[in-house]
């Protein structure tokens, strides 16, 4: 029974920072129509360069700042500087050149932050809670995780539900030419997205490093298991990615716990497919037959 | 349009032919000069001057972190022989390629090593699936493949099958026997719980393990090398109730099964083989987590049980790390000391012992014959000797178990030696653990 | 319809001769290179066979696939479980076609979900694959020899080989010269399958689906039967690729199928230029020869080791990036834009008015696509009677 419950928290934990990836997916999909490979090695980036500030004797959260700042510059940067060029020009091309992006990050990473373990401090505590005399697998950093995780989740289904910016944001994805034609600046409405959604993929970043060890490759199952819980809640609902993230978590805790962890990666390509065949669109979608 | 094509037709046609032609031109009559190449190849690698060697690591990808240290620690110890006159006059040109621990990769770079930097021989190459990809093909061309960074049996097991082929650390299945029978005749109550990394390390070492402890035994949990997340295998220990961990796995693993159990309030004893144990570099990993969860320094392992079979940072007194020390200073790139390059220092060690016992007429099978004959002997850091014989090619025969304490350790067994199967377990006799380094730091 | 299939035939002879041609060069280039030469050029011959496969399905049917070093490993894995030792007696030929028909059956399997999937939602799905399938290799240890994998022993050379070698270079085959023509003779045999493929009925139903997914509907194709049957033929040449490899590294582990393989392919095709095996091939020889000779230079540049080894993935990285954004065609689609625009101005000072038409090629399109595509009169013609079932 402990063992059940132990291995519920801990896959509620990591299903949250799947969420986190996740939802900086749907935003970069909502605002470009793009999925972007390159946002693990993105947030991975980012991460060091926290590191780098809290080596240099700041704090964890002047460290989490900087990160979260240089994920939006970052994102930024990439739309203005890269993705632009292959806006219109199929999508095969931008999942090809984030997946080129992803090689170089990775590469770039490894010559100027080094190939090593590092270990990432975590605020809160690193020490599960006691709860009636018995400690249970959620730490004083794990709540802060579920907490960070819904508080952005909110901030985006009101940003694209309630705000003027983000209907145009969903536009300009949506339908280029129109948008313009309605006034929407559709060029800068696309770096935002882009820079948004790198904001929050570095909050991932940090929050999957926290209290565990980082290297050049340490976001990298994470693509994969992002993007799944992207498509479970449909790549198109944050409400959706978070809700995906925490199955997919809570399922790969039981199937490494129970099952062995040389199949999680297995396991979730099963998910992935089932989802895909019977609900197309992700649990949540509203319609009933869209093309995936 | 099909014109076109015509006129497109006739030049390829044309270069058909002339290719034919060409390559009839090629074609030779038989001459028999096959004669000079049998003798020249036993010295390949090897001039007046110099004598190249070679070496395939993981200096990219997920396994690079820590294993990518080793060979700048043997690159320091060669560049300090090599100041230091070299071996018999010769420098020693170490050529290191990165395989990210891909066998693929192994394959192409032992294929540039040999061909293209035409090694004399491989030394320490790192893993089993990698090196396993290349190490038929080492032995089919007689090329010596010594020290390989890996505990598998396969390196030393079968002689007559790699008869060039020779290991360097324990075997995963002796130095899991050895911690077996010290927990059956020590911790006869205690419920043991194995975590395994898993691939052939986790499997010859729980077969080691089961030899005595297959009463005791009360879960086996496997992570998976490259994910990260280790909380289910240790909820499941816990849930199997183990209150002594036996772990075969990585030094970042160490550090992660540390901290998952902190979050579950799970407080086992530890014991972690040689492997996973190296602890300034665990301590620092666990050090850096905040709110004094774990205390800092390399005190975050006190208490845990490991075994050691070559001496290692902590012991700042021993003469070998003090040698090791002296050498990394002199000659080391930038960057700390580490277990990691202290691993590769002390195989460089090995290599330059051997090379200087052959002496100046260097040859690949002379090589391989010292290290049958009299590999057995070598001195060096390593604290129990090799089994290197005409009927093993294993490496070093054995380890001390000893507990972590503050920035040193404590024994607690003498040293120990043993061999595969059910060789017995017996005290070491040869003295090689109290030996000193010469004065010089280089092998006579 | 009788001016079609003539063009067809002469499609077919003209393959045919320059398989002929490549095979001639072939030989020659492998008697006249060194060992080590040889051996690189069984490697890139691997990721050629399945990078042209993977141009085919991505280039001529718009399915993007991550997951191409998984079908590799079936490929792999299958060659390494018929070869257990030196007296096996399947004969190797048998060997590669098993091994082929498996990788085409687990492709058909792949394809069937493949082809309900589209763009970002197929590449995320295919990239699962390439993760998922090493495990499988750790889940069955006993039979597939978890993470030390199975080791593949190579049949040597037969005697009319190294009879027919020994009379036209007067030396000796050696293993890596026998197992680099193997690989040689598989990626010719296999380009020019796919190349027929590509310029047949099939392949122009491939196409149709590719630019258009409706209209190709309408016009009486079965969209989905289409995409299965791409995946399948690509799948074939992973799974030949595969076997090949199996051959060339002498083992079947599953750490030789990381991510990181399916991205090479990837970047092989895009290097080349997407939808061309001509680029399929400079993308694999840009790949097997460009990291050793970055990693030398970074060493020359006093690099340290580690450094320098992760120069080759940031360059080949930096490389594809730069070719999707400036030229989308590929290495391929630049030397080939410049012959075409040399040749346009030629007969411009010939025919002024008739030249114009063929200057601007599609870059995404293979070489002759403009000469013996007819999919436009194809897809005219059936829409007035193909009414969507």
């Amino acid at each position: 029974m402990q063992q059940f419950i132990n291995t519920a928290l801990g896959g509620l934990t990591t299903g949250m920072v799947y969420a986190a990836f996740a939802l900086a997916l749907v935003l970069i999909w909502r605002s470009t129509r793009v999925v972007n490979f390159a946002q693990a090695p993105m947030a991975m980036v980012t991460t060091f360069v926290a590191l780098a500030v809290i080596d240099a004797g700041f704090s964890y959260w002047i460290g989490f700042a900087v990160a979260l700042a240089a994920g939006l510059v970052l994102g930024a940067i990439m739309e203005r500087g890269v993705m632009r060029h292959v806006q219109g020009k199929g999508e095969i091309n931008a999942v090809i050149l984030t997946l080129g992006l992803f090689i170089v990050l990775h590469a770039a990473a490894a010559v100027v932050f080094g190939n090593d373990f590092r270990s990432f401090p975590a605020p809160f505590g690193v020490r599960g809670i006691e709860v009636g005399g018995r400690t249970v697998a959620l730490t004083g950093f794990g709540i802060f995780t579920i907490i960070a995780v819904l508080v952005v989740m909110g901030l985006l289904v009101a940003l694209f539900r309630f705000t003027d910016l983000g209907l145009r944001m969903r536009a300009a994805a949506f339908n280029p030419e129109v948008a313009r034609l309605l006034g929407v600046r559709v060029p800068r409405m696309m770096t935002l997205g882009w820079a948004l959604a790198s904001l929050v993929g570095s909050l991932a970043g940090l929050l999957i490093a926290g209290g565990s060890l980082i290297h050049p490759s340490y976001m990298d199952s994470v693509v994969v298991l992002g993007f799944v819980a992207a498509v479970l809640g449909g790549l198109d609902s944050p409400l959706g990615a978070v809700v995906g993230g925490l199955l997919l978590g809570v399922t790969l805790a039981f199937v490494s716990g129970y099952l062995g962890s040389q199949l999680v990666a297995l396991a979730a390509l099963l998910i992935l497919m089932i989802v895909l065949m019977v609900r197309p669109g992700g649990i949540f979608s509203t319609t009933a037959a869209r093309r995936v | 349009m099909k014109r076109m094509k015509q006129v497109r037709l006739t030049p390829v046609a044309a270069l058909v032919a002339s290719a034919l032609v060409l390559s009839a031109c090629g074609a030779g009559g038989r001459d028999d000069d096959d004669g000079d190449a049998a003798d020249s190849g036993s010295t390949v690698g090897v001039t007046d001057d110099k004598v190249t060697i070679g070496a395939h690591f993981p200096l990219t990808g997920v396994a690079a972190p820590g294993y990518n240290e080793i060979p700048t620690g043997a690159r320091a110890y060669f560049d300090f022989v090599n100041a230091n006159g070299g071996v018999h006059g010769r420098q020693i040109e170490y050529v290191v390629r990165d395989d990210a621990y891909n066998p693929t990769n192994t394959t192409k770079v032992t294929n540039e090593l040999l061909l293209q930097d035409e090694i004399f021989a491989m030394v320490g190459g790192l893993g089993t699936p990698t090196h396993s990809a290349v190490v038929d093909q080492l032995n089919e061309e007689g090329v010596p493949d010594l020290f390989v960074s890996s505990g598998s049996l396969m390196w030393g097991d079968d002689p007559e099958a790699r008869p060039m082929t020779f290991g360097w650390q324990p075997d995963y299945e002796s130095e899991a026997k050895i911690i077996g029978q010290y927990v059956a005749e020590n911790m006869p109550d205690a419920k043991v719980g194995l975590f395994l990394q898993d691939d052939d390390f986790g499997e010859d070492a729980e077969k080691g393990a089961r030899q005595f402890l297959e009463e005791q035994i009360v879960g086996v949990e496997r992570y998976t090398s490259g994910n990260t997340d280790v909380g289910p295998q240790i909820a499941g220990l816990q849930g199997a109730g183990a209150d002594l961990v036996l772990g075969f796995n990585t030094p970042a693993y160490t550090a992660l099964a540390r901290l998952v159990s902190l979050s579950l309030g799970y407080e086992p004893q530890w014991f972690v083989s040689s492997v996973g144990s190296d602890s300034p570099l665990v301590g620092s990993l666990l050090a850096e987590f905040s709110e004094g969860a774990v205390k800092p320094g390399a005190g975050a392992l006190d208490g845990v049980m490991t075994t050691e079979y070559i001496p290692t940072l902590d012991q700042g007194d021993d003469p070998w790390v003090q040698l090791w020390e002296r050498v990394w200073e002199e000659h080391g790139e930038k960057g700390d000391l580490s277990n990691y390059k202290i691993y590769g220092m002390s195989h460089a060690y090995a290599l330059v012992q051997a090379l200087q016992g052959v002496g100046e007429d260097l040859t690949r099978e002379g090589l391989v014959e010292f290290m049958e004959e009299q590999g057995e002997g070598l001195d060096g850091p390593q604290l129990a000797p090799f089994r290197y014989g005409t009927d093993s090619h294993l490496g070093i025969s054995g380890m001390r178990i000893v507990e972590l304490e503050g920035r040193g350790s404590k024994e607690l067994t003498p040293v120990l030696v043993t061999d595969i199967g059910d060789a017995e377990i017996t005290e070491d006799t040869s003295g090689q653990a109290d030996d000193a380094p010469p004065e010089s730091g280089i092998p006579e | 319809m009788e001016r079609i299939s003539r063009l067809v035939g002469s499609t077919l002879a003209r393959h045919l001769l320059v398989a002929a041609l490549g095979m001639v060069v072939v030989v020659m280039a492998l008697t006249a290179v060194s060992d080590f030469r040889r051996f690189q050029l069984a490697e890139m011959a691997c990721l050629a066979i399945a990078a042209g496969g993977l141009t085919v399905l991505t280039g001529l049917n718009g399915q993007l696939s991550l997951g191409h070093g998984a079908l590799m490993a079936v490929g792999t894995y299958t060659t390494a479980l018929l070869l257990p030792d030196r007296d096996a007696s399947t004969p190797l030929v048998l060997v590669v076609l098993i091994s082929v028909c498996t990788a085409t059956l687990v492709g058909a399997l792949v394809g069937v979900a493949a082809a309900r999937l589209h763009g970002p939602y197929l590449a995320g799905a295919t990239l699962a694959l390439a993760v998922a399938v090493p495990g499988l290799a750790l889940h069955f240890r006993e039979t597939l020899g978890g993470e030390q994998g199975i080791p593949v022993v190579a049949p040597p050379p037969p005697g009319w080989a190294e009879d027919a070698t020994y009379f036209l270079t007067a030396s000796d085959l050696t293993p890596r010269g026998w197992i680099a023509f193997l690989a040689w003779s598989t990626l010719i045999l296999s380009f020019l399958l796919l190349a027929n493929l590509s310029h047949s009925r099939v392949g122009r139903r491939w196409r149709a689906v590719r630019d258009d997914p409706v209209a190709a509907e309408l016009a009486g194709i079965v969209v989905g039967r289409s995409r299965v049957s791409a995946f399948m033929v690509s799948a074939a040449a992973a799974g030949a690729a595969g076997s090949m490899l199996a051959l060339v590294v002498r083992l079947a582990a599953p750490g030789s199928f990381t991510l990181a393989l399916s991205l090479t392919l990837i970047a092989a095709v895009v290097l080349g230029g997407l939808g061309s095996l001509t680029g399929a091939l400079l993308g694999a020889a840009l790949l097997t020869f460009l990291p050793q000779f970055v990693t030398q230079i970074g060493r020359d540049a006093g690099l340290d080791d580690v450094r320098a080894a992760e120069l080759a993935p940031l360059v080949y990285g930096l490389v594809m990036v730069l070719v999707i954004l400036l030229a989308p065609g590929g290495l391929f689609g630049v030397i080939r834009g410049a012959l075409t625009r040399r040749r346009a101005r030629r007969a411009l000072a010939a025919r002024s008015v008739e030249a114009s038409t063929s200057t601007r090629p599609d870059p995404d399109s293979p070489p002759d696509e403009q000469l013996t595509d007819p999919s436009g009169d194809h897809r005219t013609a059936t829409t007035t009677e193909g009414a969507p079932r």
